[in-house]
């Protein structure tokens, strides 16, 4: 029977994501020490997880409104405010999702219609791109550059707009670079943004995971843009929680009224066991963030310091749990890099370019892995480049 | 700084070089405060955390509760260490508790051993009035270390994209 004709054309054209085939390697070989992972390494917190349990106990078994419960939306909008300084109205400003994730496809295909440009800064995480091509979207590729750390500058920006861009995707903290935007960077985002009146996908999963003086600052946060942005979040890399599938978006009412239809439609609700553990993470979780992010920020220094050490120098990554070394030294292709490392130290990292073309010559480093592990992954990385 | 203690605790081979990128300071920093800490006698030493169940004719291992009737001046003092004199006990603690005073931590070849050990030279003691032995028969976490599974750590998440 042919498929093919059966089929969704635009389904069938999508690429695979190019950091899929590298994990199929390592899965073939004995003794592999993998960087590659992005999900935290922590288990949930015991008291979260207790919050979960206690939710089945009591039978809470059923749907829950689809918006989330009222309760939770309270505590993400508490939440937002108290750490990232933007108020939201729970009633009508906040939807609760199945993961980061699903509330980005929410946001694209309630604001996009066929035709409409979304911008899209790379190398950056791999689901912008067909989203916006199953919502009937023309992606645009910003190529961020490395002697910028990979920011988008208002530049960059500016070059890429057209009279049919629409949606402007922010992804910072950066999976897979680990760079941040501060507020001034943000800033300049904003002039553009407001001269050429376009709406701001903010993809701030991992908000909470910034090491510079300054804490992550939301783009809602600055100046007039509230009324422009989506900030999407969620659970996932705060709280460690990712099996749980739960997510959140913060928008104008507008907005946010047309993305809960979709999801209504699509999903119903969230699952309901997650939704109470997370109220549980967020109104007692703010010391275990902490105890987290000190951890990641010293494996983080632990891996820096040995790139550079080992002569793949590697730009201080600021924010959430990846590091984007340089392997330009080795003279080789980020895909060369990568596939020889496996082979011969059985070293698993992604290339760049698994992240968008401009990620050539540069690997993702995740280092949401135990301090013995990224020793040992340094000391066999250090023996390839030796060889 | 409390956390370059906390990386010690954890592992101890954690070379100077590495200790000062961890904690963004420099070698001869981490260097001093390591000595400050070893004079202060907070760093006692550092040692090999051993899963003795795992070794074949290894030593028995028992928890012995003291009832203590404390001296004037002296409290408990006197009794700890007359009891932490002997070299079969690894471990000494006061505790907080209605039933008893005194945790000592014991090891011997064999059961018998750790028995006699109990009647004939802690039971005896002048002040002690009463003993609790536990033999310890399985350890499933000490020092922070997970005894019993597997040696290299199983991988459980999953390359989803």
């Amino acid at each position: 029977m042919d498929y093919s004709r059966l089929l969704n054309n635009k389904v069938q054209a999508l690429k695979p994501s190019g950091i899929r085939r590298f994990f199929d390697i390592a899965n073939e070989m004995d003794h592999v020490i993998s960087l590659s992972i992005g999900e935290p390494d922590f288990t949930t917190p015991w008291h979260v997880r207790q919050e979960g349990i206690e939710s089945l106990r009591r039978g809470k078994t059923w749907y829950s409104p689809n918006r989330g419960f009222a309760e939770l939306r309270d505590q993400i909008s508490n939440y937002y405010a108290r750490r990232f300084n933007v108020e939201y109205n729970p009633e009508t400003e906040i939807l609760v999702s199945v993961g980061g994730s699903e509330a980005i496809d929410l946001c694209i295909r309630a604001v996009v219609q066929e035709g409409d440009e979304v911008l899209i800064p790379q190398p950056s995480f791999v689901c912008y791109e067909p989203m916006t091509i199953m919502a009937d979207g023309k992606p645009v590729i910003i190529q961020t550059k490395a002697e910028n750390q990979f920011r988008l500058t208002a530049a960059e920006l500016e070059a890429a707009i057209t009279p049919r861009t629409k949606l402007l995707i922010l992804p910072f903290p950066n999976n897979p670079t680990g760079g941040v935007m501060r507020r001034e960077h943000l800033e300049e985002i904003a002039k553009v943004i407001e001269k050429h009146d376009l709406l701001v996908l903010s993809d701030e999963i991992y908000g909470e995971l910034t090491y510079g003086k300054e804490r992550h600052v939301s783009f809602a946060d600055i100046k007039n843009m509230r009324e422009r942005t989506i900030v999407v979040s969620g659970f996932s890399k705060a709280y460690a929680m990712t099996g749980w599938r739960l997510g959140y978006a913060l928008g104008p009412e507008p907005v946010i009224t047309q993305m809960t239809k979709l999801h209504q439609y699509a999903i119903m609700s969230a699952p309901t066991m997650a939704q109470y553990a997370a109220i549980e993470a967020l109104k007692h979780g703010d010391a275990d963030i902490e105890r987290m992010r000190e951890e990641y920020d010293m494996r983080r220094r632990l891996i820096v310091d040995g790139f550079n050490k080992i002569g793949l120098s590697c730009f201080e990554p600021e924010g959430a749990f990846y590091c984007f070394p340089s392997i330009q030294a080795s003279g080789k292709t980020s895909e060369q890099f990568c596939e020889e490392l496996i082979y011969d130290q059985h070293v698993a990292i992604v290339p760049g370019t698994a992240f968008g073309d401009c990620g050539e010559g540069f690997a993702r480093v995740s280092y949401s892995y135990s301090m013995k592990h990224i020793k040992e992954a340094l000391e066999r990385i250090e023996r390839f480049i030796n060889k | 700084m409390v956390k370059l203690l906390e990386l010690l605790g954890r592992n101890a081979d954690f070379t100077l070089a590495e200790l000062s990128a961890m904690l963004g300071k420099s070698e001869e920093e981490v260097e001093k405060e390591i000595a400050a800490y070893k004079e202060q006698g907070i760093i006692k030493g550092k040692k090999t955390i051993i899963d003795w169940g795992r070794v074949p004719d290894a030593e028995v291992r028992a928890i012995i509760e003291l009832k203590v009737t404390p001296k004037p001046e002296t409290g408990f003092d006197e009794t700890a260490e007359i009891v932490m004199s002997y070299d079969n006990v690894e471990s000494v603690y006061l505790a907080a508790s209605s039933r008893y005073d005194l945790i000592a931590l014991v090891k011997g070849s064999t059961i018998q051993e750790i028995a006699e050990f109990v009647s004939k030279r802690l039971s005896t003691l002048e002040n002690v009035i009463g003993t609790a032995t536990s033999f310890v028969l399985n350890t499933y976490k000490q020092d922070n270390a997970v005894f019993g599974g597997n040696e290299e750590e199983e991988e459980q998440r999953s390359m989803i994209l």
